[in-house]
């Protein structure tokens, strides 16, 4: 049980990040204006996305120096709890967009960036299940994670960046939220919010990693 | 083979003679290269027939979509084969014979040479069809040697990748590599496009130099990763 408290953290963050988020004053932007309590869901998926995605990256490169199921199978796992959290940024950001620009998607370039990372990840999991023989699925699936990350993602941050004319908030200069400048009050429930979901991701991995790794026995008696 | 203190002698010789066995092994089985230009040819006359039956010349914007749509299906028909159409026995035999960067470096090399050919001809084949809208030349083909060598580079590990899983390499081809490669397309599009309106050179220069980058980056990263793929 030593190690329950981030789990219970994760419950406590999430509760009250949700709660704080519906409730709490927000400063009032024109054409945003209640909208902007998005910025305590979907901004924390897609930080949750990338560090689990990374997280999936770290365990493909353990696993070429060191092959193991359990590195593929955690490596795995990581990756198809960055695809959840990828597709509820996705849903989160197009009912966003539906009610501030009028349409459930359009071409702008982040969007379009979040859609070629949905991509990516779909061909890692047609890749996987195109191999019959495991040790090598688990080795060139890690060689292809590993590619697509160091390929696409940084261009995911890049070129939204240089295309110059993206709507999306905190789009124009630096990442940060610079048009909607955070008040104290919507920091102190986007912070928690950031940390809440980032150990959901690890939670949410965790779990399904057990279910892999008892799978793995039954199949091996 | 006698040993060698430094390592890069050995290293540019195996490529330089995998490199030669490639051009060899085209040279020998022609019809594939054919097919290729073929492919090339007959999609640039579907589009002139089309585009003829309004009146001659697809305005810019679907001139350029039209080449890079057409290029990029040729360059992975033409990458494709690179790995596939060896046997898992002829692998084992190189293994034993080279380093795998040799192998991994000589293929992005040669398929770099394959699709700049066929880039330039396309482009030929195309202008001559289809009309020459572009303003700024020498940016156009610049640009496109840039695609040329960013679909080499990110193509060849993909086809690598693509002939391990066996079965329909072709298509999981097609499915691992566009992906990847759109945000590649992305920059190419928007540099031919400045360099058809004939914009000012500064504008464009920032997406080249993040194109260079990348190129760079997917060669590296390539460099890395083919030994641990080779190794089954």
């Amino acid at each position: 049980m030593k190690w329950t408290w981030w789990k219970v953290l994760t419950v406590v963050f999430l509760l009250y990040s949700a709660a704080a988020g519906f409730l709490l004053p927000v400063p009032r932007l024109a054409i945003v204006n209640e909208s902007i309590r998005n910025l305590y869901f979907h901004v924390p998926m897609w930080f949750a996305m990338m560090v689990i995605l990374g997280t999936s990256v770290f365990r493909s490169m353990q696993y070429l120096r060191n092959p193991s199921a359990r590195l593929d199978i955690l490596s795995h796992e990581a990756a198809k709890s960055g695809i959840v959290l990828g597709v509820l940024g996705l849903a989160t950001g197009s009912l966003w967009a539906k009610y501030t620009w009028g349409a459930w998607w359009t071409p702008d370039p982040r969007l379009n960036a979040a859609a070629v990372a949905m991509l990516i990840y779909g061909a890692y999991l047609v890749l996987r299940g195109s191999f019959r023989d495991e040790q090598q699925r688990a080795r060139v699936s890690a060689i292809y994670n590993i590619f697509a990350f160091a390929a696409a993602i940084p261009l995911l941050f890049i070129l939204p960046r240089l295309a110059g004319n993206s709507l999306h908030p905190g789009q124009t200069g630096n990442p940060g939220f610079n048009k909607y400048d955070l008040d104290s009050t919507m920091r102190m429930v986007f912070y928690p919010a950031v940390i809440g979901w980032i150990l959901f991701a690890f939670w949410m991995t965790q779990v399904s990693s057990r279910l892999a790794f008892l799978q793995l026995k039954i199949d091996e008696k | 083979m006698r040993p060698e203190t430094n390592p890069l002698p050995v290293l540019l010789r195996e490529i330089s003679t995998l490199l030669a066995k490639d051009f060899r092994l085209e040279w020998r089985q022609r019809a594939a290269l054919g097919g290729l230009l073929l492919y090339v040819g007959s999609t640039v006359f579907v589009c002139f027939l089309s585009f003829s039956l309004r009146g001659g010349t697809p305005p810019p914007p679907a001139w350029n979509a039209l080449l890079w749509v057409i290029l990029l299906f040729a360059a992975i028909n033409a990458v494709a084969k690179g790995f596939m159409q060896e046997s898992p026995g002829q692998r084992l035999y190189y293994y034993t014979l080279v380093r795998p960067q040799a192998v991994i470096l000589a293929k992005i090399l040669y398929n770099t040479l394959l699709l700049t050919a066929v880039a330039l001809l396309g482009l030929f084949l195309y202008t001559v069809f289809l009309g020459n809208p572009i303003q700024d030349a020498p940016l156009f083909v610049a640009n496109l040697l840039l695609g040329a060598v960013g679909f080499a580079t990110t193509l060849t590990l993909v086809s690598g990748i693509a002939a391990k899983a066996g079965g329909n390499g072709a298509t999981l081809m097609a499915i691992l590599g566009f992906p990847l490669m759109v945000p590649m397309l992305l920059l190419l599009i928007k540099v031919s496009k400045n360099a058809l309106d004939g914009l000012d050179r500064s504008v464009s220069q920032q997406s080249l130099l993040t194109l260079l980058a990348l190129n760079m980056l997917v060669g590296a990263v390539s460099y890395l990763l083919f030994p641990f793929l080779w190794r089954g």
